[in-house]
């Protein structure tokens, strides 16, 4: 479990982190999700014990990550941002050096390091050093030494950043996996890791909290949410059919390929009028969609409000 | 195993993975021969002892130390390690000290690689081998206490070269604060007391006294405490910084 009671940092006036209070609970992939400069690595930093809040507290597993630093630090298993490592070391050496230092011993130490090199599929570059290594496969041995000691809390950075796309699946379905009975705190910039990863997610901005709420509760706020679109080839008719459906707050047609959007009014089910309607007038739909709402929009939304414009 | 010898070993480790670290032994091993046999005039004094070969390591370490240690706390800020060696459970002084004691062991090897200089001495003549071993201890304590000053001025920067700047002018300082040049030059303006203190700081004197062969606690307690002294300052410059 990871919680924090008004976490605040400061450098100077700035103001890093601002009373961020969160709570992640075993079994939860909490999402960190903002800007860039919103204060996640800085909110995450002072979890994993690297630097001392200026106000607030943060507990891992219970423990206080300023009174009792070294055991929050054994609960926790941390990617730091960029996945530093030691780049002359081998990845072997590395995590064995990893290993030691979380005193797993021989035995434990032995079985965890097959199963985690084997989780990454590190076993080809184990004798080479990591300075060598791409930069993929340099977040996986980073992924590699959070997770050695099989922390009950895990924190990791962005995960995913600087992967392909098949290497993202990967560390995805191994997150994805782990989250069970683990609690798993990643920060991202990256919307699509919301949706993949994340049962809860916490928007940050200017070191503030914005939002948290489950994707789904987040979706619902956009504009987008419950709307309806389609692609109607030769569809100038119907705009103005539509506009007439007591249901419809709005209509917009992307310049670009033509397609419809139709938007409800608050509260509204728009999708069978919609479709009733394109039935009666005979027109040739390729295909209709409900839109679940758009998280980008959302993003943008909550991070650029005026309510947030501390800095 | 413990944090601190982890931590040490991965030091070691990572020194002999380059090649700097044979550079410097090598460096260290040719300097003190050619200052021993030209600049101490081992053989014209026609003494069997290593007076002069112990009167140079002030002077080898001014280059040597802040070589090893420069490295030590400026790179882990520089290169983000920083950030995972200090979430990892360990506490601030058993990472110090786990990398005090690799650089301080490295010294250690590059002293007794100059076996050889003992073992020609003791082939010319019959040196007191009680006041070569205890010019050895001085030398390595004296390192010791050089090696802290690294730990601790690394810790300040991320950058390699001003460390080794700032280590090698603060330990020409204390070796110079007792040269009688020195102090001479203070004596006008200083009160004796002073003049006193700023002697006794002096790593030079204390070296000398026990390379003389003479273990006096206080010499001891010299070394002990400023290597101490530094490597607390160096926890605190680390804890200043997690805090700033």
């Amino acid at each position: 479990m990871i919680e924090t009671e008004r976490l605040t940092r400061r450098y100077g006036n700035l103001t890093a982190v601002d009373a961020l209070s969160i709570r992640a609970e075993p079994g939860q992939v909490l999402g960190l999700l903002g800007p860039n400069g919103a204060g996640k690595s800085t909110a995450m930093r002072m979890i994993a014990g690297f630097l001392a809040p200026s106000e607030g507290t943060a507990r891992v597993c219970g423990y206080d990550v300023q009174r009792e630093p070294l055991a929050a630090r054994r609960a926790l298993g941390y990617l730091p941002e960029g996945a530093p490592s030691y780049g002359e070391m081998t990845v072997r050496e590395f995590l064995v050096f990893i290993a030691r230092m979380r005193k797993l011993g021989a035995d434990m130490g032995r079985r965890r390091f097959d199963e985690v090199v084997g989780w990454l599929q590190l076993e080809d570059v184990l004798e080479t050093s990591i300075d060598t290594l791409s930069k993929g496969l340099r977040r996986r041995v980073g992924l590699a030494q959070a997770i050695l000691h099989d922390p009950p809390v895990l924190m990791l950075d962005e995960p995913t950043d600087g992967l392909d796309p098949n290497q993202k699946h990967t560390v995805r379905q191994l997150i994805d996996a782990m989250a069970r009975e683990r609690t798993i705190l990643i920060s991202t910039h990256l919307l699509e890791e919301v949706h993949a990863l994340c049962n809860r997610v916490v928007i940050l901005a200017h070191g503030r909290l914005q939002a948290d709420a489950t994707p789904a509760e987040l979706e619902a706020r956009s504009r987008y949410h419950g709307a309806v679109s389609f692609s109607a080839p030769g569809s100038g008719v119907s705009q103005e059919m539509l506009g007439r459906l007591p249901q419809v707050a709005a209509i917009e047609v992307d310049p670009l390929d033509g397609r419809i959007t139709v938007f409800p009014k608050p509260g509204v089910r728009i999708l069978e009028p919609v479709e009733q309607l394109l039935r009666e007038q005979g027109l040739e739909v390729s295909e209709i969609q409900l839109e679940r709402g758009r998280l980008d929009e959302v993003f943008r939304q909550i991070t650029t409000a005026p309510n947030g414009a501390g800095a | 195993m413990s944090p601190v010898s982890a931590v040490m070993r991965r030091e070691l480790r990572s020194f002999f993975v380059t090649p700097m670290a044979w550079v410097f032994l090598v460096i260290f091993l040719v300097l003190a021969g050619i200052l021993t046999f030209y600049a101490g005039d081992f053989y014209e004094r026609g003494q069997a002892d290593l007076q002069p070969f112990f009167t140079m390591h002030p002077w080898l370490y001014l280059i040597l130390v802040p070589a090893v240690t420069m490295r030590m706390w400026a790179e882990e800020a520089k290169g983000g390690t920083l950030e995972l060696l200090l979430t990892l459970p360990l506490t601030l002084w058993q990472a110090m000290l786990g990398k005090f004691l690799a650089a301080w062991l490295f010294i250690g090897l590059a002293l007794a690689l100059t076996f050889p200089i003992w073992l020609t001495v003791n082939y010319l003549g019959t040196p007191d081998n009680g006041v070569i071993f205890a010019g050895y201890l001085a030398s390595w304590l004296m390192a010791g206490s050089f090696v802290a000053i690294g730990a601790c001025l690394s810790a300040l920067t991320r950058s390699q070269v001003v460390a080794f700047v700032l280590t090698a002018v603060v330990c020409v300082l204390l070796i110079l604060a007792g040269q009688p040049q020195v102090l001479d030059f203070f004596s006008g303006a200083l009160p004796r007391r002073l003049i006193n203190a700023l002697a006794y700081l002096s790593m030079l004197r204390h070296f000398e006294a026990i390379a003389r062969g003479v273990l006096d606690l206080r010499d001891l307690a010299y070394f002990l405490l400023s290597t101490l002294g530094w490597l607390a300052a160096g926890v605190l410059l680390l804890e200043l910084k997690r805090v700033r």
